[in-house]
């Protein structure tokens, strides 16, 4: 363990960039090393894909940067006063879903409720982080996400949270999207319409702090939106979406993690940018199948539509 | 003889402002009802009530004998086109899928595809089926709509604002789908509508909601100037032109001038 990681130091100080970027050499013992960060990656993909197509389904981008923002409070507040980051960042994440879940039931409100929320938990981030005594690495680690190996006990903390947000999303499944996508019937057909958009919005706080303990507050978009928004791109499948979706987020999050092992700079950057990689190429995908019309219809259906069918 | 959705001596108010009161009224099975009225008259908040979303304030209303349940299957919705993001991943035969279980626990087990053919089939829709939503045109999304409004085999269906932002020939379309429908399936049709023309010759009996009072009957006897004049309280012409009615009074909100849509009749005061 020692060689290899004190190989990856002194690299760090001397070596030329792209060798910092990637180095390969000594790449099988540093992958038992990462063991927990793979299998913590592997967690993170699951829960980013699912709840992804979930958010992509409610229109909540904007809610996952600003949930974030005040996980990276709590985080930031745990290590301050010296309890369990995970605990400072689920807690965190737990408050501001639900208050935006509370107070933002319509579109506007809820966009601004976000854009309030969100710079005051980050200034409150800064102010734990300024006044906390320890590295530095630890502070930054939590905004742009982790350079050093996940131990196991955080693992299992993981672990434990994808087990309740794949579960609470399989069982609130049908429902979840029925009020996603059509409320106005979702609602005469009796289904509960506003607390299932509050139980989502807890389901969602909770990937949420998974993800920040990997990407970093700032980088959560990448796998909790962008694996989902490539594969609408690509398929209106009720199965394929969030199957695609889940293999889109693997590949980066697991990939990111592989590519990022011996390099001397956090992994956040490999993530983001595979699943930026494959959200290009799913658009140009899905633009190609915008062109030919989406599926064939039969000539005879095929009456010029009035004011619809049109995509950029 | 009793029907299928009767109201005895209804009334709904928010505090003081009373939007209708004492209606009697019995639909029975396979009639079509056509609720008109202008905004902030209550045609919504009716059929919220119908829904159990709402309770009355005064007297009683029954669906199907007894009194209303959130999610009864007994009834079908078909609100207003809306738009939807053309990058909404919903096909057509997913929103009518969800018409038959969508408001189930877990993810399902079965896919209810021969069911979900079948109801594409009856309005017409098959051809788009694999179509997202987004991507349909106004006329097309509102097929699908009856589609998943039929789903449950609804003893009424309850159809609010659905001809809203469709050009003149999509209306004729959906309304004479929905009259269709009504003949093969013998629902009962509860129909709220700015636009009177398109529903005229499918409607048995008109429920006019204003705001001097309610009335009820068949189209000739409530659209008549002088059943008008008095709901209005106003001076109302009901001119008859090439199977036509246009409805024309000094008070500008009487008929097809506004197209905004409150979902919420508490937020209607000012029209």
């Amino acid at each position: 363990m020692t060689a290899a990681l004190s190989a990856v130091l002194q690299a760090a100080a001397t070596d030329p960039w792209w060798n910092r970027m990637f180095n390969f050499s000594h790449y099988g013992e540093l992958l038992v090393l990462v063991r927990g960060s793979l299998i913590a990656g592997a967690l993170l993909g699951l829960v980013g894909g699912l709840v992804g197509v979930f958010v992509m389904q409610r229109d909540l981008a904007f809610a996952v940067h600003g949930v974030s923002e005040l996980s990276f409070a709590g985080a930031a507040a745990a290590l301050l006063i010296g309890v369990d980051v995970v605990v400072g960042s689920v807690a965190g994440s737990l408050v501001a879903a639900v208050l935006i879940g509370l107070l933002g039931a319509r579109a506007r409100d809820r966009n601004s409720i976000i854009g309030v929320l969100m710079p005051f938990g980050l200034g409150l981030g800064v102010l734990f982080l300024a006044l906390y005594p320890g590295r530095a690495a630890n502070k930054f680690g939590l905004l742009t996400g982790q350079i050093v190996s996940v131990d196991s006990a955080r693992v299992q903390v993981m672990a434990v949270i994808t087990v309740v947000v794949v579960g609470g999303l399989a069982l609130l499944w049908r429902p979840l999207t029925f009020a996603g996508v059509d409320p106005e019937v979702a609602t005469a057909r009796g289904v509960p319409v506003r607390a299932l958009s509050i139980a989502f919005m807890v389901l969602l706080g909770l990937a949420v702090a998974m993800a920040v303990q990997i990407v970093g507050a700032l980088l959560v978009l990448s796998l909790l939106i962008t694996p989902a928004a490539a594969a609408t791109r690509v398929s209106a499948s009720p199965i394929w979406v969030p199957v695609l979706a889940v293999v889109f987020a693997e590949v980066s999050a697991v990939g990111g993690i592989l590519l990022a092992l011996g390099a001397s700079v956090p992994i956040s950057p490999y993530i983001t940018t595979i699943s930026f990689l494959i959200y290009v190429v799913a658009r140009q995908v899905g633009n190609a199948r915008n062109r030919r019309g989406w599926v064939r219809r039969p000539a005879a259906a095929a009456v010029p539509a009035a004011g619809g069918g049109t995509l950029g | 003889m009793t029907g299928v959705f009767e109201l005895e001596h209804a009334g709904l108010a928010f505090g003081d402002r009373i939007l209708w009161s004492g209606i009697d009224l019995s639909v029975q099975a396979g009639e079509f009802l056509t609720v008109l009225g202008p905004n902030g008259s209550g045609k919504t908040t009716l059929l919220r009530v119908a829904l159990g979303l709402l309770p009355l304030t005064s007297g009683s209303v029954r669906v199907l004998g007894h009194p209303p349940r959130r999610g009864s299957r007994a009834l079908g919705y078909v609100p207003q086109q809306r738009i939807v993001d053309p990058a909404t991943p919903v096909r057509a035969r997913d929103l009518v899928r969800m018409g038959i279980d969508g408001d189930r626990w877990g993810p399902g087990r079965h896919s209810h595809r021969a069911r979900v053919d079948e109801l594409l089939e009856s309005v017409g829709a098959a051809p788009y089926g694999d179509v997202p939503v987004g991507m349909l045109s106004g006329g097309e999304q509102q097929r699908v709509r009856i589609a998943q409004a039929l789903a449950s085999e609804p003893a009424i269906l309850l159809c609010d604002e659905p001809l809203l932002s469709l050009d003149l020939r999509r209306q004729h379309e959906v309304t004479a789908l929905i009259h269709a429908t009504r003949e093969a399936t013998g629902t009962a049709v509860i129909f709220v509508t700015h636009e009177i023309n398109p529903v005229l010759p499918y409607t048995d009996r008109v429920l006019y909601l204003g705001p001097g009072g309610h009335a009820i009957g068949a189209p000739d006897d409530v659209l008549t100037s002088a059943a008008l004049t008095a709901l209005y309280d106003s001076p109302i012409e009901v001119v008859r032109a090439q199977g036509r009615v246009l409805i024309v009074g000094d008070d500008q909100h009487v008929h097809h001038a506004d197209d905004e849509h409150h979902p919420h009749p508490a937020h209607q005061e000012n029209s």
